[in-house]
């Protein structure tokens, strides 16, 4: 591989000073950063500290209100993506990019296709496309393939190919791992590490501590807008670093479990429960007062699993039983009902969870509307009671309850979708992965929330990405792979050996104690 | 293999659109007295494709995740100017069909840049703007009446080589000359990108008001082809209301028969053809089988709803709910 380029002694990328305001809120305030070529600088902060308003002013999605930007001790400003690709920043955002209806190859050249005559160059498209997937380490996806077919995670790896055909110098990620099987992280994490070599600077966002340790040269921590530290990978601990972005100790992360119930007859009970060849003879029960994992890696049947038991799915087999008696659950409608009592907090909050442009009021009281309201008119004073108390209980930070529920920050939204069906007070309770792309202080109310609800007698079936998680709040952790249960994990035995080794669907070598 | 499959995917929409049409036709013609003749081929065409280019261009609007309703207005003002200017000689005449043209694509910039521009919502835009374009029709033309060059209108409605209807030539070489650059162009792919999903589109530096406005000139250009090929059919110029808020109701009909997604960013124009062809096979239908004209309209209604529900037929395999709503 060829040298990297230095044309100066100075950095490859710089911010200065830069800030921007919405409305009242500062978002930024004399934020600065240096971006080295050749190196992997990992940026960390709660969601709100600032650091997707910086990225987007890099990216040319948003322009500073003040403050100046230099590449290569040239003075730059960007005022579109196309532009800051074209100067060589290039990014992969959280929110995809992508899409849906055009195909991957259509896809990664969007911005700056290939041109024959005037009109697309198909086939050089084809193999710029492939050029490009086999450099994000994806090239078992066909340039064809329409990516509203593809699964999340096989759309963020498009993602990075579509970035990378930009041949940038910078290349930002934001939280671009957060969909990811643990299989393509390892491919991304070879892919970067090639591209870091090449001498590429690369500006890397994510919550997961892990991920960061093994991947970043150095690191900035945003608060409140502005960057208070940066350091060396390596030299600072983990909780150091926990305290640095929230500014505060944070109390155990998890909050402790009670003793396992056993006696307590479950409410929640799936015989043989199969669909398609996605879901195959799942058997499991969930008893109150319980939280239950699923784990695994990502795709195999989890999602499916709670939608099945939800009423989505059609054309199930095998039993679901409530109580022990045996129910149909034909729609989500049926799910909900008194009877039942199971809500789900979806794994999309912005399409399957919130309706984004109405007010957080609506959004709150919508799964439960025929409960607030009598003879089919809504009682406000009712609604607004409701409403408060789940503001109060969760902690969302709202200017007030008619805002647009999009304009508040990713965790606050999550809040939101979780306090929409606690309003139904449900005594079952399933989740999908509830806090993907969250910062570390929403997760921890959620999960001592979970653990209250339990507690209250809630069964809760909960399914997170997030090993960490699986450990710290999980009484059971139920393992899937291509669809079948391989392993079910109880107190002790829930390890993060043993998740990985079940979920890869290995036998696990016994524990050597250091 | 594999290759052909992803490129049904691709081609869904716009099969399907040609598979309602090539059952309805078939039925229609089996149960024509004459059967396949160059006549009755040339009479189907004929009416067949001034509803196709409305199609058409309702299809460039819809992939952009909007909606014309100013299609048939412009398709009855363009009759209307035709009948003035698409006269004389030859080459008066070219000037005559040059600026019928020009006028389309003119009416289509104005809904165009009142939606781009002015952010207003393409449906009640196009509502307003279509009521002008009928207004100027009314003034061109209070009483119907006018002429067009009829060598020109003899040529383009009649038969090549006595067998293949001119008028489908025309409709093709509008397919090759207009769709096809456009659906290959940065600016097409653009078009389909703002109605997939804008935020994205715009997070990669599309040019999406670019696409739209092409995608709305190119509509009133198609519409005014549509206007045009009216003149040569039937001589006059009427600016008759009826006409033209029946072409836009069916306009998008035949867009949705044809595999184009209301929501935007699927289908195509070609499919919007055969879902005109379609649409105009469900009146003709009722001719061969000699409906009482008291009941036609609502058999139509009916025939038209059955050929919806057979596009509509695969969300029956719809195994996960909330696939309905992608």
């Amino acid at each position: 591989m060829a040298a990297p380029q230095k044309q100066s002694d100075g950095p490859l990328f710089r911010m200065k000073d830069i800030g921007k305001r919405y409305g009242g809120v500062r978002a930024l305030e004399s934020a600065s950063l240096v971006v080295e070529a050749g190196r992997i600088h990992a940026i960390l902060g709660e969601n709100g500290a600032g650091k997707s308003t910086l990225i987007k002013i890099m990216a040319g999605v948003i322009a500073p209100d003040d403050g100046e930007m230099l590449l290569q001790d040239q003075v730059v400003s960007f005022r579109s993506p196309a532009q800051a690709a074209a100067a060589g920043v290039a990014c992969v955002f959280q929110e995809l990019s992508l899409i849906p209806d055009l195909s991957v190859a259509d896809n990664i050249l969007i911005s700056n296709p290939p041109r024959r005559f005037g009109l697309i160059d198909r086939r050089a498209q084809r193999r710029l496309a492939e050029e490009a997937l086999a450099r994000a380490g994806a090239d078992d996806i066909h340039p064809r393939a329409l990516v509203r077919d593809l699964p999340l995670s096989r759309r963020q790896l498009v993602e990075i190919a579509k970035a990378l055909a930009w041949k940038p110098r910078i290349l930002i990620l934001d939280e671009a791992t957060s969909a990811l099987t643990a299989g393509d992280v390892t491919k991304v994490f070879a892919v970067l590490k090639r591209l870091r070599a090449e001498g590429l600077a690369i500006l890397y966002i994510s919550h997961r501590m892990h991920e960061i340790a093994e991947l970043a040269d150095e690191c900035t921590v945003f608060r409140n807008g502005r960057n208070v530290a940066s350091y060396a990978a390596g030299t600072r601990s983990n909780s150091e670093v926990v305290e640095m972005m929230i500014g505060r100790e944070v109390s155990s992360a998890f909050p402790s479990k009670p003793a396992a119930r056993n006696s307590v007859p479950p409410v929640l009970e799936c015989k043989n429960l199969s669909w398609t060849d996605r879901l195959r003879d799942i058997s499991l029960d969930v008893r109150p007062g319980e939280i239950v994992g699923l784990g695994g890696l990502d795709g195999q049947g989890q999602r499916e699993l709670l939608l099945a038991l939800f009423g989505v799915l059609r054309g199930t087999s095998g039993t679901i039983s409530i109580d022990g008696v045996p129910r149909t659950i034909a729609s989500p409608g049926v799910a909900r009902a008194g009877t039942i009592g199971m809500a789900l907090i979806p794994e999309d909050r912005k399409t399957e969870g919130l309706m984004l442009p109405m007010t957080v009021r609506e959004n709150l009281s919508l799964a439960a509307l025929d409960r607030l309201s009598s003879r089919g008119v809504v009682d406000r004073k009712r609604e607004s009671a409701s409403i408060d108390e789940m503001v109060r209980l969760l902690a969302i930070k709202t200017a007030g309850p008619d805002i647009p529920v999009g304009a508040l920050s990713g965790g606050n939204q999550q809040k939101v979708v979780i306090a929409k069906w606690l309003t139904r007070r449900p005594r079952i309770l399933l989740l999908n992965d509830p806090t993907r792309g969250i910062d570390v202080g929403t997760k921890q109310e959620i999960y001592q929330l979970l653990r209250r609800l339990a507690d209250g007698g809630a069964a809760i079936l909960f399914y997170s990405t997030d090993y960490d998680e699986l450990i710290g709040c999980c009484d059971r952790v139920i393992v899937l792979y291509d669809g079948r249960i391989v392993k079910e994990l109880t107190g002790s035995e829930i390890t993060e050996r043993a998740l990985i080794a079940s979920g890869l669907n290995v036998q696990a070598e016994p524990e050597v104690a250091a | 293999m594999t290759e052909w499959r992803y490129w049904l995917n691709e081609q869904r929409g716009t099969l399907m659109g040609l598979a309602i049409f090539v059952i309805m036709f078939a039925v229609y013609i089996v149960n024509h007295p004459a059967g396949l003749t160059a006549n009755v081929a040339q009479t189907a065409a004929n009416k067949g494709v001034l509803l196709a280019f409305v199609a058409m261009a309702q299809a460039m609007v819809v992939i952009t995740a909007g909606i014309d309703l100013s299609v048939g207005m412009i398709f009855v003002l363009t009759n209307c100017l035709a009948s003035w200017i698409v006269v004389g000689t030859p080459m008066q005449t070219t000037f005559g069909v040059f600026g019928v043209l020009l006028a389309g694509a003119l009416c289509g910039a104005i809904n165009g840049l009142l939606v781009i521009k002015g952010r207003l919502q393409p449906i009640v835009a196009t509502i307003a703007t279509g009521a002008i374009y009928f207004g100027i029709a009314l003034l061109l033309r209070p009483f119907p009446g006018g002429a067009v060059n009829e060598d020109l209108g003899d040529a383009m409605t009649g038969q090549f080589f006595g067998i293949i209807p001119s008028s489908l030539i025309v409709l093709l070489g509008a397919v090759l000359l207009v769709w096809l650059p456009f659906s290959r162009s940065e600016t097409g792919r653009a078009a389909y990108a703002a109605g997939s999903a804008e935020a994205a589109a715009f997070m990669s530096g599309v040019p999406i008001r670019r696409a739209k406005l092409a995608a709305y000139i190119l509509a009133g250009l198609l519409a005014g082809m549509g206007g045009l090929f009216l003149t040569f059919f039937t001589y006059t110029g009427e600016a008759a209301y009826a006409s033209g808020s029946g072409y836009t109701l069916w306009s998008i009909a035949a867009v949705v028969l044809g595999g184009v997604s209301l929501y935007g960013g699927r289908g195509s124009a070609i499919g919007a053809i055969f879902g005109a062809f379609a649409a105009r096979t469900t009146g003709d239908m009722l001719f061969v089988f000699d409906v009482d004209p008291l009941w036609q309209p609502l058999l139509q209604g009916i025939v038209l709803l059955i050929a919806i529900s057979i596009g509509a037929v695969g969300l029956l395999r719809v195994r996960n709910r909330l696939d309905w709503f992608l």
